[in-house]
This record gives structure tokens, sequence and C-alpha cells, in this order.
């Protein structure tokens, strides 16, 4: 699991060559904390095919402000740098690997 | 593949249900769509014994990981569709997988109700929130607006007001249904305007954001309320749909009936947690965790009934 931040967000996410699955989170969001471990998973099974990791929106104010992010749980999918996928709110294992495979 | 026991939900009621029927040896799935189910919304649960103070994402990881040291997978998608074949359910999920199972327990909880008005949908995360904690902090210094008169509605309110500049708690009645003691802290708030037998009919914006809100009636000479965002927070609905085609009776508020023993008219088919009716309107997490054992507990003894 990768941590995107303002600063690594352009190297990381938008110069990628492999898809990237960005989870926005904060520390006082609690549905949030039920997305982590789900994500994990998801990292280990696309290892070496999409990067994932985590962005803390708190730290991070940028990046939540560029993609407009307003509400979290957000996931969002990066293809060649660009938004294709964003699910918004809580949502099963399943809901995101449809993210990933759109 | 047959199991004797299928459980939908991974709330409280489920992850219980699925506690008792490991121990009870009962081969069984479990498969959610919303691991944790309600209480992963709750920021403080200080009435769960034996936790003075823990949050529901603790909780819950703290009742899956006792699910999956039994032995048990969680599968953790919605299930679409079940049919009924003799004495053999089939359930289809949202990954195209399917599965048979003697027994089912259903604990599929309630969903947070919508407003289902135009502009709801667009604007998610543009504006629109069902999560007061989880967002109040993207609204610093900004107008907002709660829906709603429940307790839910109202500690929302109050939490929005530590930050936002301006927090309108719209409610459709008079008074706010909330306890009175939140109800004297949103009156006393100097931040926080009530505005009463007031309907939203739409949520505008510029696309990229919330910007006001249409009122059924004009409130201080203005039909629309300027604001940067809305908090819905009426309440929950059961999560029954899957239900109706199988004939298992509701209650007219249409949660699902079900007998002392946690079964419904349906045979083989149970339920637990806050979709039923077991005990009224008191819903809570102790409930739905004691009428998870009871389930397992009668799907048990069901099973060895159907055995003889």
């Amino acid at each position: 699991m990768i941590t995107f931040t303002d600063q690594n967000f352009g190297k990381e996410v938008l110069e990628s060559k492999t898809p990237v699955l960005v989870d926005f989170w904060a520390p006082w969001c609690v549905p949030c904390q039920m997305v982590g471990p789900t994500v994990e998973e998801l990292a280990k099974e696309f290892e070496g095919k999409v990067k994932i990791g985590k962005l803390n929106v708190d730290e991070n104010p940028q990046v939540a402000v560029k993609y407009n992010v307003m509400s979290i749980p957000t996931v969002i999918f990066f293809k060649e740098g660009k938004e294709a996928a964003r699910q918004i709110g809580l949502e099963s294992k399943e809901t995101y690997l449809k993210l990933i495979s759109s | 593949m047959l199991y004797d026991l299928i459980i939908i939900g991974a709330g409280p009621a489920g992850l219980t249900a699925s506690i008792y029927a490991s121990r009870y040896q009962i081969k069984h799935l479990l498969i959610g769509s919303r691991l944790g189910g309600t209480m992963v919304w709750a920021s403080m649960i200080e009435n769960y014994p034996g936790f003075e103070l823990i949050t529901g994402a603790d909780l819950a990881q703290k009742m899956m990981a006792q699910v999956k040291k039994l032995g048990v997978e969680i599968k953790n998608t919605g299930v679409l569709e079940i049919k009924q074949k003799e004495n053999i359910f089939e359930l289809k999920t949202e990954n195209d997988e399917v599965y048979e199972a003697k027994a089912l327990i259903i604990a599929t909880g309630t969903q947070r109700q919508k407003l289902n008005i135009p502009g709801e949908a667009d604007y998610l995360g543009k504006g629109v929130s069902y999560c007061a904690t989880c967002d109040a902090a993207f609204f610093k210094e900004k107008t907002v607006a709660v829906v709603g008169g429940s307790n839910a509605a109202v500690t929302s309110a109050l939490h929005l007001a530590d930050l936002a500049q301006k927090v309108y708690l719209i409610y459709r009645k008079r008074p706010l249904r909330a306890d009175p003691i939140w109800q004297e802290r949103a009156q006393k708030n100097a931040k926080v305007e009530i505005i009463y037998e007031t309907n939203i009919m739409g949520i505008l914006g510029d696309e990229q954001k919330v910007t006001a809100l249409k009122l059924d009636k004009t409130y201080q000479q203005n039909e629309q309320l300027k604001v940067d965002g809305l908090f819905i927070e009426i309440g929950g609905q059961p999560g029954t749909e899957l239900m109706k085609p199988l004939g298992v009776e509701l209650n007219k508020e249409g949660y699902l009936k079900v007998k002392p023993d946690m079964s419904t008219n349906v045979v083989g088919i149970f339920a637990a947690g806050d979709v039923a009716n077991a005990f009224g309107e008191f819903r809570q997490i102790v409930t739905a965790t004691s009428e998870g054992a009871l389930a397992a507990n009668s799907v048990y003894r069901f099973l060895m009934g159907t055995k003889k």
C-alpha cells in the first residue's frame, strides 16, 4: 500500500504507467476505517497491475480540493493520470473491483 | 455449493449469528455488502457492554475477526436474487456466483433513507452528504443545511455548527422529534437556525457544487435557501427487497415479521437485527447481537429437525 500525498501525487498517480486506485480518507471518518482493510486486500491482489493506496485529506488538502472531494470515503480510479471512475461512500469489495475493471 | 445456512448481512446481527453457527458446527456462509452494517457510522459507542468507548468501525473489525477466526469466510458482495426450490434457497450474488442453503438468516439491516428529490444523486459528494462526522470538515466557515428532526439530525447539526458558519435545520413537522436535551442544545446554539414545517423540493447547484435548496414555502421571502451543502439525516428503511418474491411477511412499517424464535412465516427463513421487528422500534447493537444468536440457535434446531 502506498501513501499518496500532495507532494508525491504528481509522480505516483498522474505520471504512473499503471492504473492507480486512491482511497481518500481522514482519521475522524469512521466508515473510512472500514474501507482501509478492503483496499489493502485489493492492493495485494492487484500487485504489479494496479497501484493502490490511501490519501489523507486532512494532511493533503490540495489534492482533495483539486478533485473536489467533499465527502469521504471516496475512492477514485485513475488511468493515465486521468480520473476514470469514482465511488463515493462505503461500498463493498465487489463495487471497488468493478471500479478497477471499468 | 450447498450450505446448511447462509447469513445475509455483515452487521452485528449477521456476525453474531455466524459466531453462534460456527459453535453449533453449522456449515455456513456469510454474505454482506456493507461490512459492519449501520454501526460503522457510529463514532462513539458507549452502550455495548465490555467496551466503555469504542468506534463502530473498531467494534465491527473485532466482530469480523472473531467470525474469521472460527473459519468462516465473509463474502463482501451484494445478493441480487433469492429463489426457493422446494426446500433449498438459491442465491445469486453481484459477482455472478450462485450458492444454495437449507436455511437463511436475513440480517440485512436498514439502508439510509433518501429524500428522492431532484439533484440528490447528482450532487452526492458535491455538497450532498449522509455523514456529518465524515464530511463536516469540508464545510469550514460555510453555510449548510441538515434535513431531519431526529436525534441523528440534531446531533449532526450541532457537530456541523462547530465548523460551519451557519447551519439550517430543516424539518417537515413541528416540534423536532429529537430528545428534549438535544432540542434545547440546538435552540441555544447561535449558529443553528431551525426551519419547521418545510420540505426540500430540490437541490440546486452549478454542476460542480451545491448552491441552494428549493423549499416548498418561502423562508424570509425567499423560495431558495442559499447553502453550500446538505446533510440528509431522515432515518433508515429496512432492506427487504429480496424477501418480497419469497412471500416473507412484513409489518406495516416494512420490517420483517418474526416470531419469538426469530423465524418468519416462510419455513427455513429466519431474520435478525434492524431488519426484523423483534424489539419494535428499539434497534440497538446489543439487540441485534441477541437476535443474531437466537436466530442461529433456532436454525440449529430447525436443521436438527429436518435430519430426522
